[in-house]
């Protein structure tokens, strides 16, 4: 096995997911054999070849430093799923 | 002839020649969503009522001759674009509630050149898929035959636009998620060069490889998309500053001196017969319009699904962590700890295949697995650009088949992920390397589901591309509209 269960609920923590007990053992075959066919990437030869990240290289977009039009704050917080019209509201953190 | 079914340039001229009002054409395309939408499902939210306001706006400007180029065209836009004020969900529970604050610069350009918008449609959630299948809001069907899937991501795109709910539509493809339901629906869809067309309000997947592009039935259509999206955008840092042509301007020329090249890797082991004989026969009416072929080799294409599945997922697990429960989207309320709010959020919230990738992806960037897997896949896609790079040398474009094999039945792949992945071998190149690529309506399978045709080119060459789109049209007579 490439990868075990255990692994599997490791990656799934640093991810913040939550994953139900019954969906590790499924989720850890499926994953199992996609990184399995992943190892192909081994078969090329790529000593001394620089990655690529971005196909187009642009570099430095740069912006002049001007203050323009954003949201307000009545619209930015539209979307919170709890807001109380002045912040984002989240469970207590310590 | 209904109005829905005609394409932008005959509705242009209608239009101008006030022979039929916006919101007439509106109406049309609304009441065909009425009658059909129950039997393909593109849809996500039909925009009904603003969209007969744009069109008595388009009406207006028509009358003082003032509109724009698209004035009192209807469109859909695949839901991962964000329209103010309109639901844009990205095919996820995630965003069931979610109304954006603003409009994607591609809405923007749309709107400005007097386009109506008659309404978001189905896509796999998180654009991570290719059928559609994944979609919270239910499956779209292929129009050519409901049993089968329309293709993905951008599945109600291609759906909505062969069924005629709309002229037109956006989607975005981040490995084939235009071309693949493009061909799968029997309409043109392309992907532009990546930074041609701003992704500014678009919902991000993975970023260095998604691009937004058009969905038409026809490929004079697709230029007047083109046109209208197209451009530099200071919102989108990766967005290039470069002139965009007038891509009508030389659609019609003919192909003498093109050369096309061949990949024989497209053409391998696995490929479906029917497919491969219709792509031939579509080179051919590329070499009757004058254009020369030659074999090509694009040796490290074998490589392409293993390195994209490291590299796609690798982003999106990173751009999908901004789905916290705190500033828009769902939350778990009834969660006690910070941490245990994160995880529960994103439990309820994802699907299946949005969960696999995000953990693929964590996964493959963890420490001790960074050099095996993404550093890998991002030396393999160096050589993949490379491949691309010698073959334009030798030819003007690439011919080739979209996918392996036609539409599949809904659900025949549901529990195969690595099957469903390998079927994208043919067009996620073009995404590692940043290249336009088109997929053009070129013939239909014995079981009736159409067969498209892709033609490939290098960075900024999408008037190639359509031009020798516009020639395979000219010469493929296939038929444009399904009977529903």
């Amino acid at each position: 096995m490439k990868i075990t269960t255990e692994e599997v609920k490791n990656v799934a923590k640093l991810a913040r997911l939550e994953l139900a007990e019954e969906e590790v053992e499924p989720l850890t075959e499926q994953l199992d054999k996609i990184l399995n066919y992943i190892e192909k990437l081994n078969e090329a030869e790529t000593l001394g070849v620089e990655p690529t990240t971005h196909a187009i290289s642009i570099t430095n977009a740069f912006r002049g430093d001007e203050i323009s039009k954003s949201l307000n704050q009545k619209a930015a917080l539209a979307n919170g799923p709890v807001q109380n019209g002045e912040f984002f509201e989240v469970p207590k953190v310590i | 002839m209904e109005l829905y079914s005609l394409s932008i340039h005959e509705l242009k001229n209608i239009l101008a020649g006030r022979k039929a009002s916006a919101v007439e054409v509106t109406r049309s395309v609304l009441d065909r969503i009425d009658k059909v939408e129950d039997k393909i499902n593109a849809f996500i939210t039909v925009n009904r009522d603003n969209a007969l306001k744009q069109a008595e706006e388009a009406d207006l400007l028509l009358s003082e001759n003032n509109g724009g180029p698209l004035c009192g065209i209807p469109v859909s836009l695949k839901d991962v674009l964000c329209t103010k004020g309109i639901r844009t969900t990205a095919g996820s529970s995630m965003l069931e509630l979610f109304i954006p604050p603003y409009n994607a610069t591609v809405v923007e350009k749309l709107q400005k050149a007097g386009a109506v918008i008659v309404g978001k449609v189905a896509m796999d959630e998180f654009a991570m898929g290719s059928t559609s299948e994944n979609c919270a809001y239910g499956i779209p069907k292929n129009p050519w035959n409901q049993d089968y899937i329309c293709g993905g991501s951008s599945g109600g795109s291609a759906a909505s636009v062969a069924a005629c709910e709309c002229i037109a539509s956006l989607g975005s493809d981040t490995g084939g998620s235009i071309r693949q339901p493009a061909s799968h629906c029997g309409v043109v869809g392309m992907k532009p060069t990546y930074g041609r067309v701003s992704r500014f309000g678009l919902i991000a997947f993975a970023s260095s490889l998604d691009q937004i592009g058009p969905f038409t039935r026809n490929v004079t259509d697709c230029a007047h998309m083109m046109n209208a999206i197209c451009g530099y955008d200071n919102r989108d840092s990766t967005s290039v500053n470069r002139d965009t042509p007038d891509y009508l301007g030389k659609l019609t020329n003919g192909l003498k001196g093109m050369k096309v090249g061949i990949p024989k890797e497209y053409f391998g082991e696995g490929l479906d017969h029917e497919v491969e004989q219709t792509v031939l026969e579509g080179i051919n009416a590329l070499k009757k319009a004058g254009a020369e072929t030659i074999e090509i080799s694009l040796p490290h294409t074998g490589y392409a699904v293993a390195a994209y599945y490291i590299i796609a997922p690798a982003e999106a697990s990173s751009n999908l962590a901004r789905y916290d429960g705190v500033k828009y989207g769902f939350r778990d309320k009834d969660a006690k700890s910070l941490v245990e709010m994160y995880e529960k959020t994103r439990y309820k919230g994802f699907g299946a295949e949005v969960k696999r990738r995000i953990i693929i992806g964590t996964y493959a960037l963890s420490s001790g697995y960074y050099d095996a897997y993404y550093k890998k896949a991002s030396q393999v896609r160096t050589l993949i650009i490379k491949d691309f790079h010698n073959a334009f040398q030798k030819c003007d474009i690439l011919a080739s088949p979209v996918t392996p094999a036609p539409a599949w039945r809904i659900g025949e792949m549901s529990d195969d992920p690595l099957g469903m992945y390998l079927s994208d071998i043919l067009t996620l190149s073009a995404n590692l390397a940043g290249i336009p690529g088109i997929s053009v309506p070129c013939g239909v399978s014995k079981a009736g589901l159409p067969i498209g045709i892709q033609l490939q080119a290098s960075h900024f060459e999408e008037e190639k591309l359509l031009r020798a789109a516009y020639n395979l049209e000219q010469r493929i007579n296939i038929p444009e509209i399904p009977e529903i």
